[in-house]
């Protein structure tokens, strides 16, 4: 068991945006999470996160993610994407990478000023790596590496952000809605690319928000359902989406 | 590869350089303001000037050397002139402070309308410790001073983003000058004499033969001036630079990737403090005095719109800026109180034409 949430609760307010989430997710699983608009999917990736404040628990491995911040929840091993692209447009391919990349690297005053010659060997190894991992995602993508990711197209930002997240290598991947934007071709190369790096990272537990259905149910071995911030459903895709009242969450009631 | 253009371009911008700090009546300096508006526009139009900075980074070393031997050439030429050299070194001291402002606004995002206030915190320990001290040690104290002072705005300045923690550097830039003004021990109003700079026994105020005494200032400025580029050219071209762009791009992307934004805030604005007070103590010793009004917050805008004028977060973009707002008001005396007119309007123009600045920042390359 990596991740074993218990009562769950985030509030704004009045609004109870999640409410009571219980959620076990094994080690090298990968979790579909679904459910309508505002269903309270995204508020729970930041509340593992770190970017919301959280009731009840969320223990991950040996660590209480409620009561930590952000930087030192990325530290555990917890790394994510974005709904809307979060990428820092003016930096590079390679910048925006080595972003994510931060716990790997030595951010000495010194060393960074000084240090030269040692700068560059890390510099030199780090480069080796991002184009290692741009690879598997896209070989011509690898060839504009320097280059500044405002000129890039919708599916290499997306596949950069999901190298950011995966560069660290972390333990749980969380991933927003991956297929935003992009058409069917396009979401089906890029999760094949997705289990290509997850196969290299032993034991990598992934979960993954999408509206796309049939994505949900090739990638995922389990899946959940949220609405008004509740879980409704758990189980196989097929028996979720066989459930009465997914069915009424999703098409309401005549 | 090949130097030619990259040698034209120096030789082109040391000989205007030249025209232009020799250039005595209106109608010269108009003459070759003008030159410049539309000279360096069709120069850009056939991709002269592209040509001409490729070169040189193509020729790094080279390319320093040909630098190196252009600045000596024209500190030769003006070795005598008290008023050329004045303004070549007011132009190195600000480089330097504005180079700190880089650091902050320019890679980390954090807006400093206090600049002046930085420079006068050096401009004051110079008053203060200069007869007491070896001045290296004065010019290294200032420069803490200034960021120990700063570190009283770290606080107010990780609680607030954008405009509002803009409006508390203009607050402190403002509270600066009234302290400095009451202040009794500090001179008040009249402010305070600063005993000439001496650095290893060298004593920059006697000249060395008929060369005016600013000239040594333009060495040591010079001096400074490399050592300042160097420093922000290494911090921007290595992990901590990468940190500040993204605590200025996107600060919940910080946080969920392990960057601590505060930390890499504070040592934003420390450093640049540093800068501002080191070039301050430096540029107080040369002109012999500090006072209230040296510092205010005109002074402050002046900082801020040379960082933007010449390409927020270019280093070589802030050397050309400070030139250009400092010798141009200058140049233009005889206009009196429409000078600042007119190079307001300049200023604006350029900006309309070029909103990135003169010479935008280009992407990070690390070692190239």
């Amino acid at each position: 068991m990596i991740l074993k949430c218990a009562g769950l609760t985030v509030r704004f307010g009045g609004l109870v945006a999640l409410d009571r989430l219980d959620l076990v997710l094994a080690q090298g699983e990968i979790l579909g999470l679904i459910g309508p608009n505002g269903s309270g999917k995204t508020t729970f990736f930041n509340a593992l996160t770190g970017l919301y404040r959280a009731a009840g628990s969320a223990a991950f491995m040996e660590h209480e993610l409620t009561a930590m911040k952000p930087q030192r929840i990325y530290g555990a091993g917890i790394t994510r994407t974005f709904q809307r692209s979060r990428l820092a447009l003016p930096l590079s391919v390679f910048d925006n990478i080595m972003i994510g990349n931060h716990r790997l690297l030595h951010h000495g005053l010194w060393f960074n000023l000084f240090r030269r010659n040692a700068l560059r060997a890390e510099l030199q190894a780090n480069i080796e790596k991002a184009r290692a991992l741009v690879a598997t995602f896209s070989k011509p993508l690898v060839e504009r590496l320097f280059d500044p990711v405002a000129g890039l197209s919708m599916i290499d930002r997306r596949r950069i952000e999901i190298c950011r997240a995966l560069v660290s290598e972390p333990r749980l991947l969380l991933l927003d809605e991956p297929s935003a934007g992009m058409t069917h071709e396009e979401t089906r190369e890029l999760m094949d690319d997705i289990l290509l790096v997850r196969e290299r990272l032993a034991g990598l537990s992934i979960v993954i928000i999408e509206h796309e259905m049939n994505v949900i149910e090739r990638v995922s071995s389990r899946c959940a359902v949220l609405n008004y911030g509740r879980k409704i459903a758990e189980g196989s895709y097929a028996e979720v989406s066989a459930s009465r009242e997914v069915q009424t969450a999703y098409l309401g009631t005549d | 590869m090949n130097l030619i253009p990259g040698l034209i371009g120096i030789a082109a911008i040391a000989a205007y350089s030249y025209l232009f700090l020799h250039a005595e009546s209106q109608g010269a300096v108009l003459g070759l303001v003008a030159l410049a508006a539309v000279g360096v526009p069709i120069l850009g139009r056939f991709g002269w000037i592209g040509q001409a900075s490729r070169s040189l980074e193509n020729n790094q070393a080279a390319g320093r050397v040909v630098i190196a031997v252009a600045l000596a050439a024209l500190v030769w030429l003006f070795r005598e002139e008290n008023f050329a050299m004045l303004m070549v070194a007011s132009v190195l001291f600000y480089t330097v402070a504005c180079l700190g402002l880089t650091v902050q606004f320019g890679y980390a995002g954090v807006v400093n309308f206090a600049g002046a206030a930085f420079l006068g915190v050096g401009g004051y320990t110079s008053a203060m410790l200069a007869p007491h001290l070896p001045h290296v040690l004065v010019l290294a104290i200032g420069g803490l001073l200034a960021a120990l002072v700063g570190s009283i705005l770290i606080l107010p300045i990780l609680r607030t983003r954008g405009h509002y923690a803009a409006l508390i550097t203009v607050a402190f830039g403002i509270l600066f000058r009234q302290f400095v003004e009451v202040n009794d021990a500090l001179g008040g109003p009249q402010g305070l004499q600063v005993k000439g700079m001496s650095l290893f026994g060298w004593d920059l105020n006697s000249p060395i033969g008929e060369f005016s005494f600013y000239t040594n200032y333009v060495v040591a400025g010079l001096a400074l001036t490399a050592l300042a580029f160097i420093l922000v050219r290494r911090l921007e071209r290595s992990w901590v630079g990468l940190n500040l762009d993204a605590v200025r791009l996107d600060e919940t992307a910080c946080a969920v990737f392990g960057i601590d934004v505060a930390r890499w805030k504070i040592l934003a604005f420390t450093f640049g403090n540093f800068f501002a007070g080191v070039a301050g103590a430096a540029y107080a010793m040369m002109t012999g005095f500090v006072a209230p009004n040296s510092f205010t917050f005109a002074d402050s805008l002046i900082m801020v719109s040379i960082i933007l004028l010449g390409g927020l977060g270019n280093a070589w973009g802030v050397a050309l800026a400070a030139a250009i707002m400092l010798v141009l008001p200058e140049k233009l005396q005889a206009l009196q109180e429409y000078r600042f007119l007119l190079y307001a309007v300049l200023v604006i123009v350029i900006l309309m034409a070029r909103p990135q600045g003169l010479i935008p920042r280009r992407s990070r390359e690390y070692f190239s």
